[in-house]
């Protein structure tokens, strides 16, 4: 049926049909290394279709219900190539999804390891396991989607998208449509969540754009959650190779991992970059003497992955504390005492850590024991034995698990050195109207992490007036013109802190203007409850919204000082921060049925200085329940012909209220050095922590009975399974990998 | 995700459905919508018409009927759920339809929709099974009432014709030992696997959902239980002349081993 | 085309809708009420909740001529009409029940369906009363806890 015989149809596009529309293809902006092989990734794929999800056209219609029904009437004819879904197959290069790159080995990378790796083999304990991590969708329950509309004669295009980074996308499609940055303005207004996939720059928004400017009309495209799981990226899929190395009263001497990465069938914003963001925390919170760490990133038939929640580290945190807990089986030690004797020595300055950065400051005891005193460690494991003991159906057990992370991304000068393509700054403007109200420009973008509220008191506390009178506004690069956007638990550490300086620079201003209006000399102020006072005669003041009117009107400013309160700040961090914690998990198994649920789960974090408890609360009671999501209920699962089978909320499990359980949350608080702030980030340490100690603890409620190896998630048949194996006696869940992507795999370790 | 187009007609009565869908053979009935809309959506389901039925006067009520329990097949599963006459005169209905879905889906979906859809996963069908329930059905030469046993004929099929339409549910008072034995990934899932088990005449009557084509009896089982075998011995046989699919949410053998430990957990639990 | 007349937060509203117009859309779309949000399609997540002759429903799988002659409620008519929020809104600000906020209107219309039933419930039937919709963000801990606090501020006002 041709198009003109479709109600509403105004057109349909092929890669052909939009030659001239993409001078370059989608950006990758992380080429870790020198002789990295990267694919060309067209909005519309021009000759191969390499997974379900690689569009090979476009429908404009008058309305959705129109688009979709022609949609259905465009006919691909496409050759059936054989397709190749396993890390581990795929790196034979039998099939080969890009015939120019001539492989799927696509990256190799490396930090060249810290300390005697000569201890990998000759130590008392060598503990070596296999770990597949499945591939997970992020969901955040907002979709995609963006708007495209602008002026085609004038050559200016604005795009709403419902993205996590504005400003990184004009830069990026600005080179991907031909359209310049001048000319190019990205609205990102209220989003709907991210975890990171809406980290990225995206085939539908460059095509968005295209079709605005060749059709001379707004093009809108909201994507369906079918859409969202085959076209959007997702995360995980790995598979570790993991050694420890130890002694038999429990000292870990070293950590070794080898790493084989699903990239998918193209690389997106920062596909190769991910498993590198892990590649630095693999030594966990442990102060060990030898350090190694590698990772091979393979190109398959499926969804690109990229940055989700967590981005690596939760991939590190995992096999880290999976291997512990299988280091002290080994040695027949209690998993805790084996965890707090290995607790790197506290810190208040920076410190080079065996992976080669500096750690920010450390106090890893205070936080481990608190966790341990509320989870009541002790009494569970007397409640464990006793039902281990009466033989009762529903065992129980405990899991643990410590981390450190790497947050506040990043200093532009490491990322230099990381190949990172842009820079790790951010930036904020204050700008005080006069009459009292105060509107703050910041470079992050929140899609819910309440920056709005926690920008307005940094604000508030810093010029003394209420939050109510800061109005933040974000997301529109031509309102906020400089930033970096919001991912990696960046805000607050780098967007915050430099709002931070940004008032101060306010302050330093209104500070001259009110020496002159009090006919005192600088000096002679200090600012005290909320105003820049005489010393000495408090009642002589000036308020920042009585500093802003005056420097407003200007009628009388002191001599070389501009019109208007105002400050700007833009701030490159001299380092990461590391926040830090311990969670505790207690489970119940049903050794019949292999259901598990969470009885209690207890998160004890410190990400330094806390500027509001309730969104750090909050960060933290969303970050576990997905974590828990991917220990127990989430994985994409594709078939064999690349098929994503998991294709709808009805079959990816994304858990309820009636499977999350409340959470007993406490901190403790180091500041980070890196900020005058003290902060070091939470939003990704709930997502980093929980899935190990959720995976401790199912192990560890059937460990009596033989289990050993728990695959991810922990689904009811594959505990049931681990029992049935382990109960007959036979060596375990096989860590074959033949034929089977990590999404598939039945068992875990080996 | 957009049903593909078709023609909507309400009927106003059952009469007027009747005549609709004999007018179309490519024609569903619509209800409560909420098994058909979600295979609509996904362009699975592509009926030329919906007779939409869910306007139709007086489908809707639970009443006693001398020994049975009459349920209109456009009552909702909450109000299935909450009716008092159930919860003291059959209990599992009213329990299991309290199990279905979501709150929401239980203020749109009705007990009728479930039958007629015929989905072996469902938790009322294999309920109503064990309950040897009657299906009052309507169509162009008069009504007749099908035996839950005959009903269910295959994949989302059942005795059904395309131009005769459910209009009443009828139940056995069951007060004597029931359970109800959902599995579920999620509290929203279909059951991996579910298990009803009644006490009748002395005997047990064990319904299974999603373990074959159809909602099915745990035949071998109520044998085993008339037998005088313990629970743990007749649960032994709950796979037997079972099918049970192999998917995402569990492995046939999976599903062959969970039955019978759900078996004997509700036998336990009925037969005190 | 079909016509239908559906009262919606209190107005008649009269359109003509494709049958396959799903109610959703009719909201958003003809009516511009965007405050009921499109999730997951597959009636899975909740946020499309609105209610429906006072009760909850997901309107993603309902039809608009399914709704043709009844009272439609949406988000938008929570609160009340000189701008003071519903105790259920008041709380979820109070107690951060939120945090990108997309699926908050699906979850404040559930429960406030469910409140009408249960007035009084416990966290247990809160949760159960939650099933039907999801959230990525929160790990539902101030949900629930926004709604008990909701519930008693609503009892308490009543008795």
């Amino acid at each position: 049926m041709s198009r003109k015989q479709m109600p509403g149809v105004i057109g349909v596009f092929t890669a052909a049909d939009l030659d001239d529309a993409f001078p370059a293809g989608l950006p990758m902006v992380w080429p870790i290394t020198e002789d990295i092989k990267i694919p060309t990734h067209w909005p519309l794929t021009k000759d191969v279709i390499r997974f379900a999800g690689d569009a090979v056209a476009v429908v404009v219609a008058g309305s959705r219900a129109q688009a979709e029904d022609a949609a259905e009437e465009v006919a691909v004819r496409a050759t059936e190539l054989p397709v190749v879904l396993d890390l581990e197959e795929a790196a034979k290069d039998q099939v080969v999804l890009h015939e120019d790159l001539g492989t799927n080995v696509v990256v190799h990378w490396s930090h060249g390891g810290g300390g005697d790796q000569a201890i990998f083999e000759s130590a008392p304990v060598v503990v070596q396991e296999r770990h597949l991590q499945p591939r997970l969708i992020p969901n955040a329950i907002e979709g995609r989607g963006c708007l495209a509309y602008g002026i085609p004669a004038a050559g200016e295009f604005t795009l709403v998208s419902s993205t996590q980074i504005p400003h990184i996308t004009r830069v990026g499609l600005s080179i991907t449509t031909g359209i310049p940055q001048t000319k190019l303005r990205i609205i990102a207004p209220d989003v709907g969540g991210g975890f990171g996939s809406k980290l990225n720059i995206y085939a539908e928004e460059a095509l968005a754009l295209a079709l605005a400017r060749q059709l001379g009309r707004p093009v809108k495209w909201i994507e369906d959650r079918q859409e969202n799981y085959l076209a959007t990226t997702h995360g995980r899929g790995v598979i570790h190779d993991c050694t420890l190395a130890g002694t038999e009263d429990g000292k870990i001497l070293g950590l070794k991992f080898v790493e084989l990465a699903d990239m998918g069938a193209y690389f997106q914003l920062l596909t190769p970059g991910i498993p590198e963001l892990g590649g630095w925390v693999y030594m966990g919170p442990y102060d060990v003497d030898a350090y190694w760490y590698e990772f091979t990133g393979i190109m398959t038939n499926a969804t690109p992955t990229d940055a989700y929640r967590g981005a690596g580290r939760p991939e590190a945190t995992y096999v880290i504390e999976r291997l512990v807990d299988a280091f002290a089986r080994r040695i027949g030690k209690d998993p805790a005492q084996v965890r707090r004797m290995n607790l790197h020595p506290p810190h208040v300055d920076a410190q080079t850590s065996i992976m080669g950065l500096n750690v920010d400051s450390a106090n890893y005891e205070p936080t481990f024991d608190r966790a341990l005193e509320l989870a009541e460690y002790d009494q569970m494991r007397k409640e464990q034995a006793a039902r281990r003991e009466s033989g009762d159906v529903r065992q129980i057990g405990i899991g643990l698990s410590s981390y450190i992370e790497m947050c506040g991304l990043a200093p532009s000068e490491i990322l230099g050195a990381l190949r990172y393509v842009a820079g790790g700054w951010d930036a904020a403007e204050i700008e005080c109207r006069p009459f009292g109200k105060v509107v703050v420009r910041t470079g992050t973008s929140p899609h819910g992490q309440g920056h709005d509220t926690s920008w307005s008191q940094i604000v508030a506390d810093g010029l003394g007036i209420t939050p109510d009178d800061v109005e933040v506004l974000h997301g529109d690069t031509a309102v906020s013109r400089l930033g970096m956007d919001t991912y990696g638990s960046r805000s607050a550490a780098v967007g915050g802190e430099a709002l931070r300086q940004a008032v101060e620079k306010v302050k330093e201003k209104a500070r001259i203007i009110a020496a002159h209006e009090l006919e005192v000399s600088e000096d002679d102020l200090e600012w005290a409850d909320g105003a820049f006072r005489v010393r000495g005669a408090p009642d002589k003041a000036r308020t920042i919204p009585d500093l802003a009117t005056s420097a407003w009107q200007a009628h009388s400013l002191p001599q070389g000082v501009e019109p208007v309160l105002e400050g700007t700040a833009v701030y490159d961090p001299p380092n990461f921060t590391w926040p830090a914690g311990t969670h505790v998990c207690v489970v119940e198994v049903d050794t019949e049925t292999g259901k598990t649920d969470v009885l209690r789960y207890v998160a004890v974090d410190d990400c330094g200085v806390v500027i509001n408890p309730m969104i750090v609360e909050g960060q933290v009671q969303g970050g576990v329940a997905q974590g828990i999501a991917e220990a127990l209920y989430e994985e994409a699962v594709y078939d064999g012909s690349g098929n994503l089978m998991t294709s709808s909320m009805t079959q990816y499990l994304i858990p309820s209220a009636m499977e999350i359980p409340d959470m007993i949350l406490d901190r403790t608080e180091t500041p980070s050095t890196t900020n005058a702030l003290g902060v070091k980030g939470i939003a990704e340490a709930g997502t980093i922590a929980s899935p190990p100690a959720v995976i401790n603890a199912v192990v560890d409620a059937v460990s009596h009975l033989g289990v050993t190896e728990m695959g991810k998630p922990a689904s009811p048949e594959r505990v049931w399974r681990a029992i049935q194996e382990a109960t007959k006696g036979s060596p375990g869940v096989s860590g074959g990998l033949d034929g089977a992507t990590p999404a598939q795999q039945e068992g875990g370790a080996s | 995700m957009i049903p593909a187009p078709f023609d909507y007609a309400r009927a106003g009565s059952v009469e007027e459905a009747i005549s609709l869908l004999g007018s179309d053979p490519d024609a569903k009935v619509l209800a409560g919508g909420h098994s058909l809309l979600p295979a609509m959506r996904l362009r699975i389901a592509r009926p030329s018409m919906l007779v939409d039925i869910g306007r139709i006067a007086d489908l809707s009520y639970v009443r006693e009927d001398g020994d049975r329990i009459a349920i209109g097949a456009l009552t909702r599963h909450h109000d299935v759920a909450n009716a008092e006459v159930l919860q003291q005169l059959c209990p599992i209905v009213a329990h299991a339809a309290g199990q279905i879905g979501d709150p929401q889906v239980r203020h749109m979906g009705t007990i009728g929709g479930s039958v007629a859809h015929g989905d072996p996963a469902g938790d009322l069908p294999s309920v109503l099974l064990a309950l040897d329930a009657g299906f009052v059905a309507q169509g162009p030469t008069g009504t007749r009432t099908v035996a839950a046993t005959g009903f269910f004929t295959s994949l989302f099929e059942t005795a059904l014709a395309p131009d005769e339409v459910l209009t009443e549910i009828r139940v056995p008072k069951a007060t004597a030992g029931w359970s109800f034995m959902k599995f579920q990934r999620r509290a929203q899932d279909w059951a991996v696997v579910g298990v009803s088990a009644v006490r009748a005449n002395g005997g047990v009557h064990v319904g299974l959902t999603n373990m074959g084509l159809t909602p099915l009896r745990a035949v071998g089982v109520e044998e085993a239980v008339g037998g005088g075998a313990d629970p743990a011995s007749a649960a032994a046989r709950a796979d037997e002349g079972t099918a049970p699919p192999d998917d995402a949410f569990g492995s046939a053998e999976y599903r062959r081993q969970l039955v019978k430990v759900l078996v004997r957990r509700a036998l336990e639990e009925a037969l005190p | 085309m079909t016509q239908i007349a559906v009262t919606v937060n209190g107005t008649r509203r009269e359109a003509d809708v494709e049958p396959r117009t799903l109610l959703v859309y009719f909201l958003r779309e003809q009516l511009g009420l965007t405050g009921t949000n499109v999730g997951c399609d597959t009636s899975s997540c909740g946020a499309c909740t609105v209610h429906l002759d006072g009760e909850s429903v997901k309107s993603c799988t309902l039809l608009a001529v399914q709704a043709d002659g009844r009272e439609v409620m949406t988000i938008e008519a929570l609160a009340e009409a000189d701008g003071t929020l519903h105790p259920l809104q008041d709380a979820f600000h109070r107690h951060h029940g939120l945090q990108c906020g997309y699926c908050t209107p699906g979850m404040l219309m559930a429960a406030a369906s469910y409140l009408k039933e249960n007035p009084t419930p416990t966290e247990a039937e809160v949760r159960e009363s939650l099933e039907g919709n999801l959230c990525r963000c929160t790990g539902y801990q101030n949900i629930v806890e926004s709604i008990l606090d909701a519930a008693g501020q609503m009892s308490g006002a009543k008795s």
